[in-house]
């Protein structure tokens, strides 16, 4: 028999409803291979180990009353900078050290509602600023695949969680690609959703206008029930979609013949390391033999997209930090006045690339700099979106590699900035533009490491997003599991 | 060399809505430190804002009574700046699209109208309070510093003059002109020394004929009209003083002092100004469109304008009409019952400015807490008109009606003030008198005129002063022409 | 244009007490990257108009309904120093 963590969503959620297992046997499984695996990849901050013994048995109980949601007794692990109440969330920051917050986030609200057992809080980059699961106060999470090599970022904690069976789903963000890419480097599929789909009401905020909650999942159905789950409008967050959402789960999957599926020419060419470049040739040639529509689109402004990026992310940044200041929680360093206080805690509490951005984005919003840097960038932004509008005119969806390379060493690119922020190239196009994106796994690299695929859709057209995913998914080379009994010996 | 005073004055109202601006806790001032907040108002990581609907409606319905035009897209700004009082270290205001922009308030200083002109009115968020504890919490010499978020995040409308204000009686007008048509507005409680509605100013000078600004100081810290009054006086002096001494002025802001009268300059670092304003990502563009518009410019009340022409229509001087605008809403309530309850309106305007408000400043209590109504007024003017309350009896029976006795006429009656004016006892007293001083009566029929005070008197006299002197004057000249 | 930064300035806007080292370290290093975010001034945006939210979405209110809010314990719960149902601090050397 199959390891019970190695199963899908779908899976699982049969075997509960068959009663072939229980909540508590599944989330058990989980916690037993947590303890195996946790020391080498440390993918969780906090393991809820009580709170989700109890949700297990009351998820176990509420289905011997006839409960049968789809997520009922599934466990699930959350990115820690989405507050939960009662257990602490520090975004991975010394200044948040020990802070527990009052309140569950919208998206871990809807999770407890919906009987999910929330396992615990995953590890990131100090608030989702990085490529690499490196930039966490309380030391980096590793590749399950390879644990001298990163498993991307900044949800690399969410993404080892699910690839080492330690959750069988679980949810990160996105803002420059902060799911997608550490879902390529972990073999997983990762959902961007449309901005506003997901509250983001409990998520500490990064850069406000690009932040989006979403899933990990190991297949495509998986993502739809996880994200299904989340999705719709919130009183609470006034950016959210007001609209009916649309769902993804239980679609009736067309297949890609006839799919209209355009190749994003600037995000798939120069920089792409050729094994990724070779993999995402073949993946879109089987889906022409599938009977998709291939075409190559160009999107000019994608090539500046990411220097856009570095200008409105850490600008929003420079902002939402400001909160983080020692008077009402968190880390306080003493001083003599409430100034003083304030910028040792600030200089003691963040960690050099928080620094580094909330820096940029002081400088970029300075007076005199406004106009060259963002009020330029929010132009660019504008132009982005225009080029993929019109791109979504003659296409279905649009593909590209999901990341220029596959998971990279530990220290590969700490020592330049620069060059971690490149692993972001395909991705922030989607943040910048609001619409959806994913990656889909295609296959490994001849150091047998995961390569993405990445998808992206019309605003709100999730559900020919998950029809491409799903087709992408089919064509597929097979992605193996990475094995754990040799990353604990 | 002359010098001429330039000014322009900002306001914060606060609103009174129910809940604060971005989340649903209680606007209220009363209650115990840190109990109407919530992860929104307290800036707890990953807490959002969202707009409260009538506090757009409340700025809008402001500007449209300062004739402004009403932006149908207007949107939010983050304005940064780190202080403890404020959670999120920046303030959610508005920035190059207010709701509100170019109006204007018609002040009058001694009868003289001037018109200000509205740059305009913006939206924002109140921060909390801070208590200085260690000497006398001042500042300066504060050991610590303690923080209530109870008023964090209470909606604020910020109202900025343009530069047309000329001196510090200008100034205190276009001051209580402002609050009283927010007070009529009903969108705030308006009091200066509860901090509801607070006024800084901005205060230059410049050579007298000049059409170049000079350098522009903040002054701060005045909670009253008087006070704003003498700030600006204090600081259009000091300033020229700096000036005439061959000094120069900068930039700055002054604290008023109210117990040395002066201002004093305030230990800040140059930063300040940069406030690194950006578009709010967490809320949307507000657009108040033509239909909205309509929906709130309909909920507007008589603005003091239109009822100042109304009540000068009634036959009011306009002094007295500005004088019952100008006070508390209550008072031209009362007024205005007087009146639909069949007042002589001039009377029953000398009544509430005259004796009605000095009862009340005597006794330190507000109209709504004296038994007084305006069918009282009604029944007062009434019974000086027809001659049963002479002018001083009628004060006594309104001091009695605010005291609780009862209406006009009980009190007139339980205090025996009628004034007798049932002819036929007077006559009767009136002949009694002529009977008892035939002497005087010959030389008053002899044209010693004056005469006629005396027997007056002597009817008075006899009455126990309840005659109506007016009536008797009348009867005695009948008589002295049969 | 050249990129020139007032760093100490920078980092006194942002609260953060950097030391010496620090700010020169991050100076360079900001430099490079503006270096690279100033291609965004390359594109052609006449007329272009910013974009600030991602959806063309407008007019998000709630009504004005009192909700609850946190009991004093709670919001002072996480307060590094509080004292008598307030939030503590050191006192400040200037005033806004
Ligand atoms: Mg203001
Ligand atoms: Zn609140």
């Amino acid at each position: 028999m199959t390891d019970l963590v190695d199963l899908t969503i779908v899976e699982a959620a049969a075997a509960l409803e068959e009663g072939s297992t229980s909540a508590v046997e599944l989330l058990e499984a989980v916690l037993d291979r947590a303890a195996l695996t946790e020391a080498d990849l440390h993918a969780y901050l906090t393991i809820d180990h009580g709170g989700a013994r109890a949700a297990a048995a009351a998820a176990d109980e509420a289905r011997a009353r006839g409960d049968a949601r789809p997520l009922l007794g599934i466990p699930v692990a959350v990115k820690d900078n989405m507050t939960t109440a009662g257990l602490p969330t520090t975004a991975s920051s010394k200044i948040l050290e020990g802070y527990i917050p009052p309140y569950d986030g919208t998206v871990v609200k809807r999770l407890r509602e919906a009987g999910a057992v929330i396992v615990g809080k995953t590890n990131l980059d100090e608030f989702a600023m990085g490529s690499s699961t490196e930039n966490s106060a309380y030391g980096p999470t590793r590749n399950p695949y390879d644990t001298h090599r990163v498993p991307g970022g900044s949800s690399g904690g969410s993404a080892a969680a699910v690839a080492a069976g330690s959750a069988l789903g679980s949810y990160g963000s996105d803002t420059g690609g902060s799911i997608r890419q550490p879902a390529a480097f972990c073999g997983l599929v990762g959902v961007k959703p449309t901005y506003g789909l997901v509250s983001r009401y409990g998520l500490i905020a990064f850069a406000s206008s690009l932040d989006q909650i979403g899933p990990f999942a190991k297949t495509v159905d998986d993502a739809a029930l996880l994200l299904d789950a989340v999705s719709g409008p919130d009183p609470m967050d006034s950016t959210s979609y007001p609209g009916e959402p649309p769902r993804v789960g239980g679609v009736e999957h067309e297949g890609p013949a006839g799919l209209k599926v355009g190749v994003a020419r600037e995000l798939s060419g120069d920089g792409i390391e050729p094994e990724v470049a070779d993999a995402f040739r073949r993946t879109v040639d089987r889906l022409a033999d599938a009977g998709a529509e291939i075409s190559e689109v160009s999107l000019p402004s994608t090539e500046i997209a990411l220097s856009a990026y570095y200008l409105i992310a850490p600008a929003e940044c420079s902002a939402n930090l400001a909160r983080f200041d020692g008077v009402r929680y968190g880390l306080r360093v003493p001083g003599e006045t409430v100034e003083a206080m304030m910028s040792a805690t600030r200089a003691e509490g963040f960690g050099p690339e928080v620094t580094r951005r909330v820096l940029l984005g002081t400088y970029a919003l300075s007076a005199g700099y406004y106009d060259a840097f963002y009020g330029q960038a929010q132009r660019v932004r504008t132009l982005i979106i225009r080029e993929f509008d019109e791109a979504y005119q003659k296409v279905d969806v649009l593909v590209s590699p999901t990341t220029p390379t596959t998971a990279f060493e530990v220290g590969a690119k700490t020592t330049d900035p620069l060059s971690m922020y490149m692993s972001d190239v395909c991705t922030v196009p989607t943040n910048l533009s609001g619409q959806p994106s994913a990656s889909v796994p295609i296959g490994v690299d001849s150091l047998g490491l995961p390569i993405g695929f990445q998808v992206m859709s019309p605003a709100l057209g999730e559900r020919v997003l998950f029809r491409a995913m799903k087709a992408v998914e089919e064509v597929a080379e097979p992605v193996a599991r990475p094995r754990f009994s040799e990353v604990a010996s | 060399m002359t010098w001429e005073p330039v000014v322009g004055i900002e306001v914060h109202v606060e609103l009174k809505t129910h809940s604060k601006m971005f989340c649903s806790c209680r606007v209220d001032f009363d209650s115990e430190p840190n109990t109407n907040v919530c992860p929104v108002c307290l800036g707890l990581p990953g807490a959002l804002p969202v707009t409260n609907r009538r506090a757009i409606e409340w700025i809008s319905k402001i500007g449209m009574a300062l004739s402004c035009e009403i932006s149908t897209r207007s949107q939010f700004h983050r304005k940064n700046y780190f202080y403890a009082d404020q959670p999120k270290n920046y303030q959610i205001s508005q920035f190059d699209i207010p709701v509100c922009h170019d109006g204007v308030l018609e002040v009058e200083v001694d009868g003289a109208p001037t018109t200000v002109r509205i740059n305009r009115a913006h939206m924002e968020e109140d921060t909390g309070k801070s208590i200085h504890l260690g000497d006398g919490g001042r500042i300066h010499s504060a050991t610590a510093t303690l923080l209530d978020f109870n008023r964090a995040g209470v909606p604020l409308v910020e109202i900025v003059s343009e530069p047309d204000i000329y001196s510090a009686a200008q100034a205190r007008a276009y001051a209580q002109t402002l609050r009283s048509l927010i007070a009529t507005l009903d969108v705030s409680d308006a009091k200066l020394e509860e901090g509801s509605i607070r006024f800084d100013a901005n205060v230059s000078i410049r050579p007298t004929g000049s059409d170049v600004l000079g350098t522009k100081v903040e002054i701060k810290n005045m909670n009253s009209f008087r006070s704003l009054e003498k700030a600006i006086e204090y600081e259009i002096r000091r300033q020229t003083s700096v000036m005439e001494a061959g000094g120069t002025l900068h930039q700055e802001t002054r604290h008023w002092d109210e117990e040395e009268s002066v201002t004093h300059g305030m230990r800040s670092k140059e930063e300040s100004s940069d406030y690194r304003y950006f578009p709010e990502p967490d809320l949307l563009p507000i657009e108040v469109d033509e239909d909205w518009q309509a929906e709130i410019r309909s909920t507007l009340p008589e603005l003091p304008g239109a009822r100042k022409a109304r009540y000068v229509a009634l036959g009011l001087d306009a002094q007295t009409a500005g004088v019952l605008i100008a006070s508390d809403g209550g008072m031209s309530a009362l007024f205005e019952d007087a009146v639909s309850s069949g007042a002589d309106p001039t009377a029953a305007a000398n009544w509430v400015t005259g004796e009605v408000t000095a009862h009340l400043r005597r006794e330190e209590v507000a109209v709504s807490d004296v038994p007084l109504t305006g069918a009282h007024l009604a029944e007062l003017t009434a019974m000086v008109d027809d001659g049963r309350l002479s002018a001083t009896a009628a004060k006594e029976a309104l001091a009695g009606v605010l005291g609780g006795e009862g209406s006009p006429t009980e009190v007139a009656e339980q205090r025996d003030l009628i004034q007798i004016s049932d002819t036929g006892a007077l006559e009767e007293a009136v002949d009694a008198a002529i009977a008892e001083n035939q002497e005087d009566y010959e030389r008053l029929r002899g044209g010693e005129d004056k005469l006629i005070g005396f027997f007056v008197g002597q009817v008075m006299r006899s009455s126990g002063g309840k005659a109506d002197p007016k009536m008797v004057t009348e009867i005695l000249r009948r008589r002295l022409s049969e | 244009m050249p990129i020139d930064i007032d760093i100490a300035h920078v980092a006194r806007l942002a609260r953060l007490g950097l030391n010496d080292e620090e700010l020169v370290r991050y100076r360079e290093q900001l430099g490079v990257i503006l270096d690279h975010a100033a291609r965004v001034q390359a594109a052609d945006t006449d007329g272009v108009p910013p974009t600030a939210h991602p959806l063309p979405m407008v007019n998000a209110f709630r009504e004005d309904v009192v909700g609850p809010s946190l009991p004093n314990a709670v919001a002072l719960d996480q307060a590094p120093d509080a004292h008598d149902g307030y939030f503590r601090v050191p006192p400040a050397l200037e005033t806004e």
